[in-house]
């Protein structure tokens, strides 16, 4: 399925495959497309098999003219059953995709190692991103790893460790005093003035959304080349949700698998919920709002990939849900203490999501289920700050038994 | 109200290579037909059918999004400065 264009969503003008993200005659965001796919699904599924454990292993749907050499290995993470947390949720089948396992702890590593690999095709010399965090340290890694030099740009408030994470691989930080959008308008106006720069998400969008679809096709993948019933995943600015959608209907196309899309199920948090607010209204205007939410990695208060997540959603009878800072926490918490997993506070939105879906009756008992954490706890660890408590005592045999002694016979 | 209109890079080449207009209007929405009237391309770019904007076009009074504000009907003063970008999606 080799790339062929970029095309405007709205309008569906046509461009070259360059560095360029929003469509001259209507302001549309761009995305690439792709001929049809001309493989035998036999051969191709036989070459994605015998491909990287990485997300190279599916080059054939990515808009690169070749996999990368030397990049730093993403993808491939596990797919975990997760029997005791179906049980509680009194689910039948539940899948969590492990996003934590990735180089940088977060999916964002997925989007940037394509966005890189076209970048150096083009001939940047410059990496950059406007990021919430976990983009920033996926682009500080990526660009270390390629020798390239970085500048992400953040909002200033963020979480201490994701600036410490992404500061140790010698990337230029800037602080911006103001929230993520207005990082986002700054980074948008500074990529029009430098022509060197690969701006990840900003001039090389087409590309970087793309990365999110191999979320989708590893699904397929490890589930035994078949789809699931059900996704339930994270809405910042809404690219990935959609772009998960896009890997199984490219999946189904080419013939790799058969069914239907999953029901596609978004999840925000309630102090930055737009598309969950429009979708609710029932209309597909996204208004904006100022994030107040400790899901940092999710404030996004301008999603301009709302709107089509909200039809999404719509078209394959699912839904778009948010959930409140606290019901954010008990999900870390559920997930963590039935799975092993320790998810950051995105994670925990969407567990909080499924634990709502499911307690709603939205989700049949047949279903198979699948939850994307998309990211690792150890990034917002301050959401967990004060949950348990820790008991101190004595280094002494006896004060252990007081606390923690067997009832006496 | 003379007021500055900043360009992006995909706009330029629609208003004779400039990175910004002055132009006059009592609110952000008359600012705007007074580029449209300088620069007639810009309106088929920029605004839909209905008077507004296109749903992908955001647009910034003096750094803030006007949707904050009184959108197109937004009052501007003398030297202020409009900002019109693509909205992208971040994240």
């Amino acid at each position: 399925m080799p790339a062929d264009a970029l095309k405007c969503k709205e309008c569906q003008t046509t461009y070259p495959l360059e560095a360029r993200f929003v469509c001259e005659r209507c302001f549309g965001p761009l995305e690439v497309s792709y001929a049809l796919p001309d493989s035998d699904p036999v051969e191709l599924k036989r070459r994605i098999q015998a491909g990287p454990h990485t997300l190279w292993r599916y080059a054939d749907f990515l808009p690169l003219a070749g996999a990368p050499r030397g990049a730093l290995p993403t993808g491939w993470t596990p797919l975990v059953k997760a029997d005791r947390l179906a049980e509680r949720l009194g689910l039948r089948e539940l899948y969590i995709k492990n996003e934590t396992a990735n180089p940088t702890h977060s999916f964002k590593d997925r989007v940037v190692s394509v966005a890189l690999a076209r970048a150096l095709e083009l001939g940047f010399d410059t990496l950059a991103c406007a990021s919430t965090g976990n983009l920033a340290n996926a682009v500080a890694a990526h660009a270390a790893a390629a020798g390239l030099p970085a500048y992400v740009l953040i909002p200033h408030d963020l979480e201490e460790q994701k600036i410490l994470a992404t500061g140790a691989y010698g990337a230029h930080i800037v602080a911006v005093r103001g929230n993520y959008d207005d990082v986002n308008r700054l980074c948008t106006e500074v990529s029009g003035e430098r022509p060197g720069w690969a701006f990840v998400n900003i001039n090389m969008r087409p590309y970087y959304a793309e990365g999110s679809k191999t979320l989708a096709f590893e699904t397929v993948e490890q589930l035994g080349w078949e789809l699931p019933d059900r996704v339930v995943g994270p809405i910042a600015s809404g690219s990935q949700f959609t772009k998960i959608a896009r890997g199984f209907e490219e999946f189904i196309a080419a013939g790799l698998v058969a069914g239907d899309v999953p029901v596609m199920n978004g999840a925000q948090a309630l102090g930055c919920s737009p598309v969950a607010a429009a979708f609710e209204a029932g209309h597909d205007v996204v208004r904006p709002v100022k994030p107040n939410t400790i899901a940092k990695s999710l404030a996004i208060g301008n999603p301009a990939d709302g709107p089509y997540a909200i039809e999404l959603a719509r078209r394959t009878g699912g839904s778009i849900d948010s959930v409140d800072d606290d019901e954010i926490r008990a999900g870390i918490r559920l997930l963590a203490e039935t799975t092993g997993i320790f998810t950051e506070t995105a994670g925990g939105v969407t567990i909080a999501t499924l634990a709502k879906l499911a307690e709603r009756g939205d989700i049949g008992r047949d279903e198979r289920v699948v939850a994307m954490v998309t990211g690792d706890g150890l990034k917002t660890i301050d959401a967990v700050r004060d949950t348990f408590e820790v008991t101190e005592i004595p280094a002494s045999y006896d004060a252990f038994e007081t606390e923690f002694g067997a009832v006496a016979a | 109200m003379a007021v500055t209109v900043k360009l992006p890079t995909q706009l330029r080449d629609a208003a004779g290579g400039a990175v910004s207009a002055s132009v006059d209007g009592a609110t952000v929405g008359e600012a705007l037909d007074a580029l449209y009237a300088a620069h007639g391309e810009l309106r088929e770019r920029l605004a839909d059918g209905d008077g507004g904007l296109r749903r992908f076009v955001n647009v910034y009074l003096k750094g803030e999004d006007i949707r904050f504000l009184d959108g197109l009907d937004t009052p501007v003063a003398d030297g202020d400065e409009v900002t019109i970008l693509p909205a992208v999606a971040g994240g």
